[in-house]
């Protein structure tokens, strides 16, 4: 920005002859009442004066129009070679496979239904791939929806555990126990289960590796989210006398039985599914698939199939379900969005800065000429 | 007997009779058939506000009638009542603050109204009771006590004047600081009335209180014993006035008849009212259209929830139950406290931050004038004053100025300069650069470096002595010389450096400065005028020799005929005229070959401002003399039309005259007080001059001020005007208002209001003149219909004149004036400058009142909004400090609704992506701190730094100061500039992160970011953009600017890594747990906040580019050719300060 301005320093100098006299005869023995001779009081503070004209803007455009159209191209650049691959499977069509369990769902079933979606990847995917689940028209963003939780029951507080906050109404309390975790947000816990298998061309199929860790925040994981009881291995036990969310199927220290760390109010799903989306259309992180040692692509082209446990209703409110793969690059996962912008904006400026330039000589010409007759 | 008291009791109506009666020394009289005791209002003084009782509810009801209080009020009340999204402390504690400081200033003002109060009601004066002197407080005088007053007191309430110490029942008193008169006047006691005060049983009859401080009418009736009771008509003469001053006479008693708020002083004091600036007036207008912007989205919002709602599955999904009481609410209830709700959610466009800002700019921002040593005084050893930080920017947006003249133009101090003696110019110079003090400095040029005749200059000097009604004030001893206030003013300012002899510290009565300006000049020369002594002038010649002359007769002063004349006998015999007047009064009665040598200097005085007096005299023969004194003593003790026998005789006496010379007397203006109206009406200022006093002083106190020039064309107005033509004076006004209206309005080029006369020089100047009487029959006509025609037409003249002259004002009379001109079409700003209790109802009346630290007390100053030591620093107040403050301000203001709108903006349209739910888009931390910590010191430091354009340039040229004329910065246009670029910002950071949130996964691991994350990225764009938006509208960075931007934006940093970095146990909610930190993680946030920014500042740049042309050396430019007159040598070599465009571009291209 100080290339931007021209400047002009201009030091005001205090006047000292006035200043002495004055200021020391004050400090005398009369105690005068003439105010004090500092910059500050006389607003004579020494001050840089920038003045912005054609000529410093000029090259600002140029410089900021040569700076942003290569960042912007780098970011096209990069999103396009984002892989990504989005797949529904609500359910919603009488073709979809998940149609008869999307169609079927009920609260007390006690079977789950499931349903196997197959889809091609055309393109291999290189590096780590992430798979997201994706909603569409779920208000995670919905002002009771948000508020419905209790961080302190969450960060493992014993008696936030035994009397949650009365945020989490109408999920604070289920046949008299207090829910753990209370609210709508942990209520409401996306509890599909995405499972990927590729299908060799011979027809038998290999699951893929699906790693659970890894996929909240880290601070989260280990700060913000802890188990009442502290180490203590035993959360059946930290969590007596609380009862399940009531659209829960298992409490909550069943949510991961084989790994103790990821048990819990610190099991991963269960933290990402508390970091509320800004929209109501979002991803998720779900599960990530590690790039392989050797230069095998990590998911090849080919057929594979999604394995989906059908759990989470979405028909009620119109809602969609997606299952997303895409590799991440630098800048994080595929958006146009930021590319586009820093092209636009980079071509807006220097074309600006040529527009201006025009103008600003053609003005600069005419009063020059009409100068001189002055 | 008892239906009159129940009457008087009762009816408001039955006292409101045309007269009351007052029992001198509450003795009944004889005549009345029961004395009852009238019930009139005491002495007491009341000018607070509040009492202890009543400031609590009284200064809330106040309080909470501003617009905005009301309406911080009431959000608070919804947010405590209602369940909203934000805390009721968010507002409360603002709102808290801002009530209470607002409380304790005002109440702290009224203790000081208290006090002023007090001492004025509890000052002790003498009472004469049964015989008996008591000492009693001034506030317990009644209608009817009896007061004594000594000398140099002021008079505690409206007297009587009943017994004077001086022999011949007169004394003398000074109105100065009534109507600024400073001179003496004589009243005179009611006649016949009895030395012996107790004794005296009479009953006063006179009119209601009326503010009229010139009229009086009443009757006394003296009951004698065994007497027909004596009846004696009262009136001014005989009434000596609350606030006046005892002089020169030692003791005087009096009755009083007016008293506390019934006297005239008190009558013509308005209350202080509560004075709102222009800005003020404008951030209200804006706080309603802002207003309506809430409104709208909070119906907006809740008509789309609604709608959203009544799809199927939408207003309550599976994932997100309502509670039992949501579900019993009434729908009505829940549509009802939802638009609360969102009214709250969106509050933050009005913040009551800016109120609080606004007053701690305009409190802190105040301290520069005081701080201001240009300001400052060494005579007085004070600075300026400011009584009301509520007007600083109202300073920038003057449009006429009301300046009374004595002792803020002129300093009435009369000096005689010089004089012209038989065509000979003499000017006093020194008293030892020459023989006699003499000098001749210039005079016809055949005649050069010669003097005129001894005996000339003897008998000029003769003239002087003789011809005046000066009294000579026995002089005290000399350590007492100092508390004669006259005698110090006319010897301390003589000229500087002189000392003075014992013989000159000399006491001079005069009913006019003037006369004594002249005894004194004659003084210098060698002639010293002792005194009167039963009828004899001694006068001490320039031989050291006593010349007496017997005083015959005093043909008095009047204004019709503008001179005076006596005369006398002088020991040889010969009868001698001395007569001094006006030119134009003299030159037709002296001989016209005489004229012509002394025309040129005293038309060359007139020009500089000087007032000048002709000097003529003539020897009268014996019978000429024997006819004069007959016929004088003749039309003396005529009973009817003895004004105009007089008259006639004093016409016939003085003529045949021999002009012996022309006298110019200075009435030393205030420093620098012609540059000061110069700047101010070159700052495009109308400066009109109200004054109580005379027309011939006045308008040469505006020439010299240059208010008038000699190309002026003076359309008068006056009584004299009026009664020229020998017509009806109501037909004669009509005529003359049209006939001015004609000349000044209709045939005048349709000029801007804005342009001055250097610009103008081909047209032709007018200046108004009018007089108290004319005024009030301008305002008051009888016809109703010719009321408000002559009103408008008088308006419309003024309107169109360089400048207007006002004479013979009432204080009230002045304030009309002021009201006129406040309430005329446009509401022009006003500015009244006064420095007696006089200009105390037009200081009030204005927009803006400045007392000035003058010599007439200090009422003027109290009730002053800001008060200067001197008129010169007005030039400094208004069009540096001003506009100054005017731009700080009007700056404030909008970049205060910018800064909010483009923070609220997004927090609206994210309702449209979370189900109309009322969610907040940012965290309840970042909603309280974003204007009380992040934006609120950078916009503070700019409101009290900035100098767009540096003090030395402003004060320079005073045509910058029209660029904000009629509050330019603060209209429509420019609101509706900053208004669409808070709504361009909005869109841009609301947009913008949305559609970077098309993907939420925005960092290199997978991770997705949330909904704060969202409002995160969107609220550090915003307030690194507002804060930037800021930085380049800052014209003048000095460290502190510095300081509070950068600090503000680390700070911003800082405390939101500290406030995400911790698991704050206080909150319910720990939102914004290390967000702002994995937000700086994440490359693309940057790149988007970085991209945001720029591209919101884009528009403010592009508009820096096209609008720069108007560089302040451009702006200099046409203010340099048009000043024309002598420019000061200090503008020109003044470096200059700033680059130009022109400059700039060719360095660069």
């Amino acid at each position: 920005i100080a290339a931007m301005m021209a400047s002009s320093y201009n030091a005001k100098e205090e006047d000292g002859h006035h200043s002495s006299g004055s200021s020391h005869g004050g400090a005398g023995a009369v105690k005068s009442k003439k105010p004090d001779n500092t910059a500050f009081k006389q607003q004579r503070l020494p001050a840089w004066q920038p003045i912005l004209t054609a000529g410093t803007v000029l090259p600002a455009f140029f410089v900021i129009g040569l700076i942003f159209i290569p960042i912007g191209i780098g970011l096209y650049v990069t999103s396009n070679n984002i892989k990504e691959f989005e797949i529904d499977y609500t359910g919603a069509e009488v073709s979809s496979p998940c149609f008869n369990c999307a169609k079927n769902f009920s609260w007390n079933s006690t079977t789950s239904c499931n349903c196997s979606v197959p889809f091609t990847l055309e393109q291999p995917f290189e590096s780590n791939v992430f798979m997201y689940y994706g909603l569409s028209n779920f208000y995670q963003n919905h002002r009771r929806y948000v508020k419905s939780r209790d961080d302190s029951q969450l960060n493992g507080d014993r008696s936030s555990l035994k009397n949650p906050s009365k945020e989490c109404e109408p999920y604070r309390t289920s046949d008299g126990l207090p829910i753990a975790p209370c609210g709508a947000i942990a209520n409401s816990l996306f509890n599909d289960t995405l499972e990927l298998y590729y299908i060799h061309s011979n027809g038998s199929s290999t699951a893929i590796p699906l790693v659970k860790k890894g996929i909240a925040w880290w601070t989260d994981k280990h700060v913000k989210f802890r188990n009442p009881g502290g180490s203590n291995n035993n959360l059946t036990a930290a969590f007596q006398g609380t009862t399940k969310p009531v659209n829960w199927r298992k409490p909550v220290y069943e949510l991961d039985p084989s790994d103790s760390d990821n048990n819990g109010f610190i099991n991963e799903d269960f933290i990402v599914w508390m970091r509320t989306a800004a929209l109501p259309t979002f991803r998720k992180l779900y599960r990530i698939i590690q790039k392989k040692p050797n230069m095998t692509p990590t998911l090849p082209s080919g057929k594979y199939l999604l394995e989906v446990t059908y759990n989470y209703p979405v028909h009620s409110f119109d809602g969609r379900k997606r299952m997303i793969l895409s590799t991440i690059s630098w800048m994080g996962g595929k958006n146009p969005f930021l590319g586009i912008a820093y092209i636009t904006v980079g071509s807006v400026c220097f074309f600006l800065g040529v527009v201006l330039l025009i103008i600003h000589h053609k003005y600069d010409n005419r009063n020059n000429s009409a100068d001189i007759p002055n | 007997m008892l239906r009159r008291r129940l009457n008087r009791l009762l009816g408001g109506d039955e006292r409101r009779v045309d007269s009351r009666t007052i029992y001198v020394g509450h003795r009944p009289c004889p005549a009345t058939e029961a004395f009852i005791p009238p019930k009139f209002c005491d002495n007491r003084i009341v000018s607070s506000k509040y009492t202890v009782w009543n400031f609590l509810p009284k200064n809330l009801f106040e309080q909470f009638r501003r617009i905005a209080n009301f309406y911080f009020l009431i959000i608070f009340l919804v947010q405590v009542i209602v369940d909203t999204p934000t805390s009721p402390v968010t507002s409360g504690l603002p709102l808290f603050f801002v009530i209470t400081v607002t409380a304790i200033k005002q109440g702290y003002e009224d203790w000081l109204r208290h006090k002023a109060d007090n001492e004025v009601n509890k000052y002790l004066v003498t009472v004469l009771e049964n015989g008996q002197k008591i000492r009693t407080e001034s506030e317990k005088i009644k209608v009817g006590d009896v007061v004594e007053v000594k000398e140099d007191e002021t008079f505690p309430c409206d007297l009587i004047l009943l017994q004077s110490s001086r022999d011949d029942d007169t004394c003398f008193v000074t109105t100065a600081s009534l109507d600024g008169e400073s001179n003496h006047k004589t009243h005179y006691t009611v006649p016949d009335t009895e030395k012996d005060l107790e004794s005296l049983n009479a009953t006063i009859e006179c009119e209601q209180p009326q503010p009229d401080l010139y009229k009086f009418v009443g009757r006394m009736h003296i009951y004698k014993k065994d007497q027909e009771p004596a009846v004696r008509s009262l009136g001014p003469e005989n009434l000596l006035l609350k606030g006046a001053t005892l002089k020169n006479t030692q003791k005087i008693c009096g009755v009083a008849v007016y008293t506390g708020m019934e006297t005239k002083m008190a009558l013509n004091y308005q209350g202080k009212s509560q004075k709102r600036s222009a800005v003020e007036k404008s951030i209200n207008a804006f706080l309603l259209v802002y207003l309506c912007i809430l409104v709208s989205k909070a119906l907006v919002c809740t008509t789309l929830k609604y709608v959203w709602q009544s799809e199927p599955g939408q207003d309550e999904p599976w994932y997100n139950q309502k509670t039992q009481r949501e579900k019993d609410t009434n729908l009505y209830l829940k549509m009802f406290t939802d638009f609360l709700s969102f009214m709250v959610l969106f509050n933050f466009i009005i913040p009551v931050s800016m109120y609080v800002t606004v007053e701690m700019q305009k409190f802190l921002g105040s301290f520069f004038i005081t701080w201001d040593k240009d300001f400052f005084d060494p005579e007085i050893q004070e600075g300026a004053l400011v009584n009301t930080s509520d007007l600083n920017e109202e300073l920038g947006q003057v449009e006429y100025v009301f300046t009374d003249k004595t002792g803020t133009l002129t300093q009435n101090n009369m000096e005689f300069i010089e004089c012209c003696i038989d065509g000979f110019q003499y000017k006093y110079r020194d008293a030892g650069s020459e023989l006699d003090g003499f000098c001749v400095t210039d005079g016809p040029v055949s005649k050069l470096q010669q003097k005129a005749g001894r005996e000339k200059e003897e008998l000029f000097l003769r003239a002087l002595c003789l011809c005046h009604t000066v009294q000579v004030k026995e002089s005290p001893g000399p350590g007492q010389g100092q508390a004669d206030g006259l005698m110090d003013q006319v010897d301390g300012l003589g000229l500087g450096g002189e000392v003075l002899r014992p013989e000159e510290q000399r006491g001079f009565i005069a009913s006019s400065p003037d006369e004594v300006a002249l005894v004194k000049g004659a003084m210098r020369y060698g002639f010293t005028f002792l005194g009167l002594e039963s009828k004899n002038m001694k006068i001490l010649n320039r031989n050291n020799d006593v010349e007496m002359y017997e005083l015959l007769h005093v043909l008095n002063f009047d204004p019709v005929r503008r001179r005076m004349s006596v005369i006398v006998r002088s020991k040889s015999g010969d009868t001698l005229l001395f007569c001094k007047g006006a030119d134009s009064s003299i030159f037709p009665r002296v001989r016209p070959e005489e004229v012509d040598r002394i025309r040129m200097h005293v038309e060359r005085n007139a020009t500089e401002g000087y007032r000048t007096l002709c000097v003529a005299y003539k020897q009268l023969s014996a019978e000429e003399y024997a006819q004069a004194d007959a016929g004088l003593r003749e039309a003396r003790l005529a009973l009817q039309d003895r004004e105009e026998k007089l008259m006639a005789v004093y016409n016939q006496v003085e003529t045949g005259m021999s002009l012996i010379g022309a006298t110019a007397v200075e009435d030393r203006l205030q420093e620098e007080a012609a540059e000061t109206m110069e700047a101010l009406q070159g700052a495009g200022m109308k400066v009109w001059v109200l004054t109580g006093d005379k027309m011939e002083t006045a308008k040469s106190t505006c020439y010299a001020c240059r208010l008038f020039q000699r190309n002026t064309e003076l359309l008068e107005l006056t009584v004299r005007t009026l009664e020229d033509g020998g017509r009806k004076r109501e037909e004669r006004l009509h005529e003359l208002l049209l006939d001015y209206h004609k000349k000044a309005v209709q045939d005048a080029p349709p000029v801007k209001a804005g342009v001055t006369r250097s610009w103008s020089t081909a047209n032709q100047d007018y200046g108004f003149i009018i007089d108290g009487a004319t005024l009030s029959m301008v305002l008051n006509s009888s016809h109703d219909s010719n009321s408000s025609r002559y009103k408008s037409l008088f308006l419309q003249i003024c309107q169109n004149c360089t400048a207007v002259l006002c004479c013979r004002m009432a204080p009230l009379q002045k304030a009309q004036i002021v009201k006129m001109v406040k309430n005329s079409k446009g509401g022009p700003i006003t500015l009244s400058i006064g420095d007696g209790a006089n200009d105390v109802s037009m200081i009030l009346e204005a927009h803006v009142g400045i007392g000035i630290k003058g010599k007439e007390g200090r009422q003027a100053v109290r009730n002053s909004d800001y008060a200067i030591p001197k008129l010169k620093h007005l030039k400094k107040l208004l069009l540096a400090h001003g506009h100054l403050y005017y731009v700080r301000i009007a700056h404030l203001v909008q970049y205060f609704f910018y800064k909010n709108l483009c923070f609220i903006l997004p927090q609206f349209l994210y309702q449209f992506f979370c189900g109309y739910s009322q969610q907040p888009l940012y965290d309840a931390a970042y909603l309280t701190m974003y204007n009380i910590c992040f934006t609120s010191m950078p916009i503070l430091a700019y409101s009290l730094l900035e100098q767009h354009i540096c003090i030395e340039v402003l004060l320079d040229n005073a045509t910058l100061y029209r660029e904000i004329a009629k509050n330019a910065m603060l209209r429509w246009r420019p609101f509706f500039y900053w208004t669409v670029l808070g709504v361009f910002h909005g869109l841009l950071f609301f947009f913008g992160v949305r559609y970077l949130f098309s993907n939420p996964a925005l960092q290199d691991n997978g991770q997705v970011f949330g909904n704060w994350s969202y409002g995160t990225i969107v609220f550090t764009v915003l307030v690194f953009t507002v804060t930037l938006k800021l930085a380049l509208d800052t014209r003048h960075w000095t460290w502190i600017n510095h300081f509070v931007i950068w600090g503000s934006l680390a700070f911003y940093v800082f405390f939101s890594f500290f406030w995400g970095g911790i698991i704050w146990p206080f909150l319910r909610q720990q939102r914004l747990y290390f967000v702002f930190a994995n937000m700086l993680s994440s490359v693309s946030a940057w790149l988007v906040i970085i991209l945001l920014i720029l591209l919101s500042l884009l528009p403010d740049i592009l508009l820096v580019v096209f609008r720069k042309p108007r560089g302040p050396n451009a702006r200099q430019k046409p203010v340099e050719s048009s000043m024309g007159g002598p420019q000061s040598p200090r503008s020109s070599a003044r470096p200059l300060l700033m680059r130009t465009f022109s400059d700039e571009s060719n360095t660069v291209i």
